[in-house]
C-alpha cells in the first residue's frame, strides 16, 4: 500500500491529466447522449489529434531544450503544399513525393538550427521569421490556389484504414484483434524481462502484485483501443503513424544519449556544456526533427483533407505549443516528456470534439480552450513546493 | 537585566519530514556582533528565513521579541520596516543599476508631480557612501562594481533604511583577505554606533576576530551560546561537529612519478576586452599520483587559467598542452574528457550540476554515450555504476533519484565528483572543491582526494584557504594578477611565503 502511494505521488502530475481526460470524456459521455463514446466518434477523436500529436512530441524536446518553434503552423502548411503541388502539378510518384517532402522539412530544421544553434539568435525571434517566410512559400508554391492531389496512397495515409485480413464483410476485424493482442503481448513481454534484468541487478523492483496491477491496467487500456478499432472502420493509418512517431520520440528522449542531453541542455546549459556535452550539435539536432515532424504532420494534416490551401495550418503552432504545455512541458526548459504531451494533445482533441457535438462554434470552443491551457498549468504550479 | 535588541524563544519549525529547528533560542544584546555557527544545514539560513519574515509567522512555533514587543513577521517588508536587514551571501543587486537607483530601489526620492529628484537621489546616496568609506560615483553602474565593493554597497543600502539589526551571511565568501579585513573594519565601526549585527560565517578566523558572542547550532538545536573570549577554536569545531576535528587535513605522503600534464606558455586575453591580456606566459606541470596546489588571491587568475584551458574563457589563447609528453588539443570539455582531464568548478549550482534533475542524471551525464548499446542507454548498467560511485564517496540520500537541487553543498560536490570519477580521468582540477561545505564534509572531501591520488590520479586543486592548500599539496604554484610568481614545494611552504608571493611582494626568477 505505501508503495503504491510514493508510485502515485510520483507521478502525480500525469495521473491528474489523465483525471481530467476521464472526467471530460464523462461530462460529455452524458451531455452528448452517449455519442461521444461511441467507437465511431472515439476513432474521430484520435484522427483529430494525430497532426497535433506528431508535432508537439517534437517540440517537447524544443520546449526542454529551452527554446521554442512559432513556425511549426507554416511548416505544415508549407510541407502539405509542396507534396500536393509535387503529386498534383509535377506528376511525381507518392513515395518520392513523400521523401522530397520529409527531406524539405529537415531542411528547414537545418536552417532554423543554423539560426539558433550556430548563430546564437533567440528562436523565438528566429521561427517568428519563419513563421512569415515560409506562409509566403506556400502562397509561392500553390499560386494562391487550393490543390487537390487525388492521390489514393496519398489519402490513405491521412484517412485510410489497414484492411481487414478476415475480409471486408466478416463479423470482426481481425487485422484490429490479431495486432492489439500482439501490442499487448509485447508490452506484457518486455516489462516482464525488464523486470527480470533488474532483479538480477539485485535493485528494488515493485511487489508482484502492483507490477501485476499495473500490467492490467496498461493492456485493459491498448485493448480497449483496439476493440474500439474492431467496432468502427478498423485501424486507421494516421494513428499508427502517430504512435509509431509517439514511440520513436519517446526513446530518443529518454533512452539515448542525445535525448538526455537535450534535457541537460534545458536544466543547465553550461554545466551540459562543461560535462562534455556538444550543445550546438545537440541542439542543431532538435530543430532538425522538429522540421523532420512538422513536415509529417503537414502530410498527414493535408492527406487527411485531400487538400492544400494557403491558410492551412494557420495557428496549429499554438494548439502543438499548447498541447506540450497541457501535458507538464515547461517553458523555461528542462522539463517535459512526451506522453505527456500526447495526453495533452488528447485532451485539447476531446473538447473540440465534444464540443462540436454538441454544436458549439468557435466562441465556446476558444474559451475553453484558453481556461483548459491556463488552470492546467496553474494547478502544476500550485501543487509543487518548489520550483524544481 | 541585560538589554536584547532580539530574542527569539523556543522557535521550532518542521518542513515535511524534517524538523529544521527545534526549540531554538537565539537571543543578541544591542550592540554586539553576534556569530552564528554550525555545519550546513545546521538551521542557520532557516533560522534567519524565521527572522527575517521569509517563512511566515504561521509557519512555525516560538516568538521572536524585537526591542521588547512580540513580532509576527509575514514578509520580508515587515521585518525590514522594524531595522532587520539581511544581506545574502549571492548579492541581490539589478547589474543595469546605478548605484544610486539600487539604494533608492522601491523607495525612490520623489519631488514633484511624483516624479524622482535626481539631485537629491545623488545628494543622498554619496552621504550613504560615506558611511561605509566608499569612494564612488553614485552614478557608477552596479555591473562595474568589484565583488568587495558590492558587498559594502548592501550594507549601505540595508544602513539608508535605517536598518539597526544587520544579519550577513558568509559576507566574505568572495572577498580578497584585502576586502575581507575592510568590511570586519566597517562592521566594528558600525558595532560602536549601535548597529548590532547577526553574522554568520564558515572562517573561524574570522568569527574570532570580530564576534563579541558566538552561538552554535546544530541539527536545528542551539548548542551553546557564549561569549567569544571563553571558547577556543578547538572546542568550537567541536561544537560544532560533535567531535573532536584533531586532524583536518589528512596529509598522506604521496610517491610523484612522471610528469603527465603540462601547460606551456600559456597566455590567454580578456574574453570581451580582446587586446587586453590576462594571463601571461604560465607554465605548469603535474606528475602522477601528485596534488599540486595553486594559491592566489581572489582575482589572480586561477579560475580563468582552468576555464581557458577547457575551452570556455579567454580570447586569443595561445600556448601549448602536453599530456604524457604528447601534445594534444583540447576545445572544449568534450575533448577534455577524452584525454582523461576534468574539471570541477568552483560554483557547483551554475557549472556543476543540472539542479532540477536528480542524482542518476548527474552523475551518468557525461558518460552516457558510453553506457549506451545500439544508441540505447543501458539503464541497468547506469544505475549499478552510479549508486556504485554515490555508495564510494558516501553521498547521503535516501537514493539516486533525489532531485541534486534538495542536497546540501557537501553532497552536491560530492555528487559533482561522482559524475568526474564516472569519466574515470587521470587528472582532475578542483576549482575550490570546498567552498561553502562545512567541516565534516571537508575532511571527507580531503579522504577521497587523497585515496584518488594513491589510486594514481593527478589533482590539481585551487584554493582560496591557505591552511588548505598548505595542508593537502604536494607543491603549490602561487598565481598574482594573471602570472605565476612561485612554485614552492610542501617542505618549504608555509604561509607567509605564500603570502608573499600571492601578493607580488616576492616573485620567483623563471
Amino acid at each position: 500500500m505505501e508503495q503504491l502511494k510514493s508510485t502515485l505521488k510520483k507521478n502525480i502530475q500525469q495521473y491528474t491529466m489523465i483525471i481530467a481526460i476521464l472526467i471530460i470524456w464523462a461530462i460529455f459521455y452524458f451531455t452528448t447522449d452517449h455519442i461521444f463514446l461511441m467507437p465511431r466518434n472515439i476513432t474521430n477523436l484520435f484522427l483529430q489529434m494525430t497532426y497535433v500529436g506528431i508535432a508537439s512530441s517534437t517540440m517537447v524536446l524544443i520546449m526542454v531544450c529551452g527554446h521554442i518553434d512559432l513556425s511549426v503552423g507554416s511548416v505544415i502548411g508549407f510541407s502539405g503544399a509542396l507534396i500536393a503541388y509535387l503529386l498534383k502539378h509535377a506528376g511525381m510518384n507518392v513515395w518520392l513525393a513523400l521523401l522530397i517532402t520529409l527531406f524539405a522539412g529537415a531542411l528547414v530544421g537545418v536552417w532554423q538550427g543554423f539560426w539558433v544553434a550556430k548563430v546564437n539568435l533567440p528562436a523565438f525571434i528566429v521561427t517568428l521569421s519563419s513563421e512569415w517566410v515560409f506562409r509566403g512559400l506556400i502562397i509561392g508554391v500553390t499560386n494562391s490556389e487550393t490543390i487537390q492531389p487525388n492521390n489514393a496512397i496519398f489519402k490513405a495515409i491521412g484517412q485510410g484504414y489497414l484492411p481487414n485480413i478476415a475480409g471486408p464483410d466478416a463479423k470482426f476485424n481481425l487485422t484490429a484483434l490479431i495486432i492489439g493482442g500482439l501490442c499487448i503481448l509485447a508490452y506484457v513481454v518486455s516489462q516482464i524481462i525488464s523486470r527480470n534484468k533488474k532483479k538480477r541487478y539485485e535493485f528494488n523492483v515493485e511487489s508482484t502484485g502492483i507490477f501485476i496491477l499495473k500490467l492490467a491496467i496498461i493492456s485493459i487500456v491498448i485493448g480497449f483501443f483496439f476493440w474500439n478499432c474492431n467496432k468502427d472502420r478498423g485501424l486507421p493509418i494516421p494513428v499508427i503513424i502517430l504512435a509509431v512517431i509517439i514511440f520513436a520520440i519517446n526513446m530518443i528522449a529518454k533512452n539515448t544519449a542525445f535525448g538526455r542531453h537535450v534535457y541537460a541542455i534545458g536544466g543547465n546549459r553550461e554545466a551540459a556544456e562543461l560535462s562534455g556535452v556538444n550543445v550546438r550539435r545537440t541542439t542543431w539536432i532538435v530543430f532538425i526533427l522538429m522540421g523532420l515532424m512538422s513536415a509529417a504532420s503537414g502530410i498527414v494534416y493535408t492527406a487527411r483533407l485531400n487538400s492544400a490551401a494557403i491558410a492551412a495550418g494557420t495557428g496549429a503552432e499554438t494548439d502543438i505549443i499548447a498541447a506540450a504545455i497541457i501535458g507538464g512541458t515547461s517553458p523555461a526548459g528542462g522539463k517535459g516528456t512526451v506522453v505527456g504531451c500526447i495526453i495533452g494533445a488528447l485532451v485539447m482533441a476531446s473538447l473540440e470534439n465534444g464540443m462540436s457535438i454538441l454544436s458549439m462554434g468557435s466562441f465556446e470552443k476558444y474559451l475553453a480552450k484558453g481556461l483548459v491551457l491556463l488552470f492546467a498549468v496553474a494547478i502544476d504550479y500550485l501543487t509543487k513546493d518548489s520550483n524544481y | 537585566m541585560e538589554d536584547y535588541i532580539l530574542q527569539m524563544k523556543n522557535i521550532t519549525k518542521t518542513f515535511p519530514g524534517v524538523k529544521a529547528l527545534d526549540n531554538v533560542t537565539f537571543n543578541v544584546k544591542r550592540g554586539e556582533i553576534h556569530a552564528l555557527v554550525g555545519e550546513n544545514g545546521a538551521g542557520k539560513s532557516t533560522l534567519m528565513k524565521v527572522l527575517s519574515g521569509i517563512h511566515a509567522s504561521s509557519s512555525y512555533s516560538g516568538d521572536i521579541v524585537l526591542n521588547g514587543e512580540v513580532q509576527r513577521f509575514n514578509s520580508i517588508k515587515d521585518s525590514e520596516r522594524q531595522g532587520i536587514a539581511i544581506i545574502y551571501q549571492e548579492l541581490a543587486l539589478c547589474k543595469n543599476l546605478s548605484i544610486a537607483e539600487s539604494i533608492f530601489l522601491g523607495s525612490e526620492v520623489k519631488g514633484k508631480f511624483g516624479l524622482i529628484d535626481w539631485p537629491e537621489t545623488y545628494h543622498r546616496t554619496s552621504e550613504h557612501l560615506k558611511r561605509v568609506h566608499l569612494d564612488l560615483n553614485p552614478e557608477t553602474k552596479i555591473i562595474n562594481l568589484g565583488v568587495g565593493q558590492l558587498q559594502l554597497l548592501e550594507i549601505c543600502k540595508a544602513l539608508s533604511k535605517n536598518a539597526s539589526l544587520l544579519i550577513l551571511d558568509e559576507p566574505t565568501a568572495a572577498l580578497t583577505d584585502d576586502e575581507s579585513e575592510r568590511l570586519l573594519d566597517l562592521l566594528r565601526e558600525l558595532r560602536s554606533n549601535g548597529v548590532s549585527c547577526i553574522y554568520i560565517s564558515h572562517k573561524l578566523d574570522e568569527v574570532f576576530s570580530i564576534a563579541d558572542t558566538i552561538t552554535v547550532l546544530r541539527d536545528g538545536q542551539t548548542i551553546i551560546t557564549k561569549p567569544a573570549a571563553e571558547i577556543t577554536k578547538n572546542q568550537l569545531i567541536s561544537y560544532m561537529v560533535g567531535r573532536e576535528l584533531s586532524q583536518m587535513f589528512p596529509h598522506v605522503d604521496h610517491t610523484p612519478g612522471d610528469v603527465v600534464f603540462e601547460m606551456r606558455n600559456w597566455s590567454v586575453n580578456h574574453p570581451q576586452i580582446k587586446e587586453k591580456e590576462v594571463l601571461h606566459n604560465i607554465n605548469i606541470n603535474v606528475r602522477k599520483g601528485e596534488i599540486v596546489g595553486i594559491a592566489g588571491l581572489m582575482g589572480a587568475g586561477r579560475t580563468e587559467l582552468m576555464m581557458s584551458l577547457m575551452g570556455a574563457y579567454g580570447s586569443n589563447v595561445r600556448g601549448e598542452v602536453y599530456y604524457n609528453n604528447e601534445k594534444i588539443k583540447i576545445q572544449s570539455s568534450a575533448d577534455a574528457i577524452k584525454h582523461g582531464i576534468c574539471y570541477v568548478s568552483e560554483d557547483r549550482k551554475r557549472y556543476g550540476l543540472v539542479l532540477m534533475q536528480d542524482i542518476k542524471f548527474n552523475v551518468s551525464l557525461p558518460v552516457l554515450e558510453r553506457l549506451s548499446r545500439l544508441g540505447l542507454i543501458d539503464d541497468n548498467e547506469l544505475i549499478k555504476e552510479v549508486d556504485g560511485y554515490v555508495r564510494d564517496l558516501r553521498v547521503k540520500t535516501p537514493s539516486i533519484e533525489q532531485i541534486t537541487h534538495n542536497l546540501s553543498g557537501g553532497n552536491m560536490q560530492k555528487v559533482v565528483l561522482a559524475k568526474w570519477l564516472m569519466t574515470n580521468p587521470s587528472i582532475m582540477i578542483l576549482d575550490e572543491p570546498t567552498r561553502g561545505i562545512d567541516v565534516g564534509a571537508k575532511v571527507e572531501i580531503y579522504n577521497i582526494v587523497n585515496k584518488l591520488v594513491q589510486e594514481g590520479m593527478s589533482v590539481i586543486m585551487i584554493s582560496s584557504e591557505l591552511p588548505e592548500v598548505l595542508g593537502m599539496s604536494d607543491r603549490i604554484y602561487i598565481m598574482h594578477e594573471g602570472s605565476i610568481t612561485g612554485e614552492v614545494d610542501r617542505s618549504e611552504a608555509t604561509q607567509e611565503l605564500i603570502m608573499e608571493y600571492c601578493t607580488g611582494i616576492r616573485t620567483m626568477n623563471r
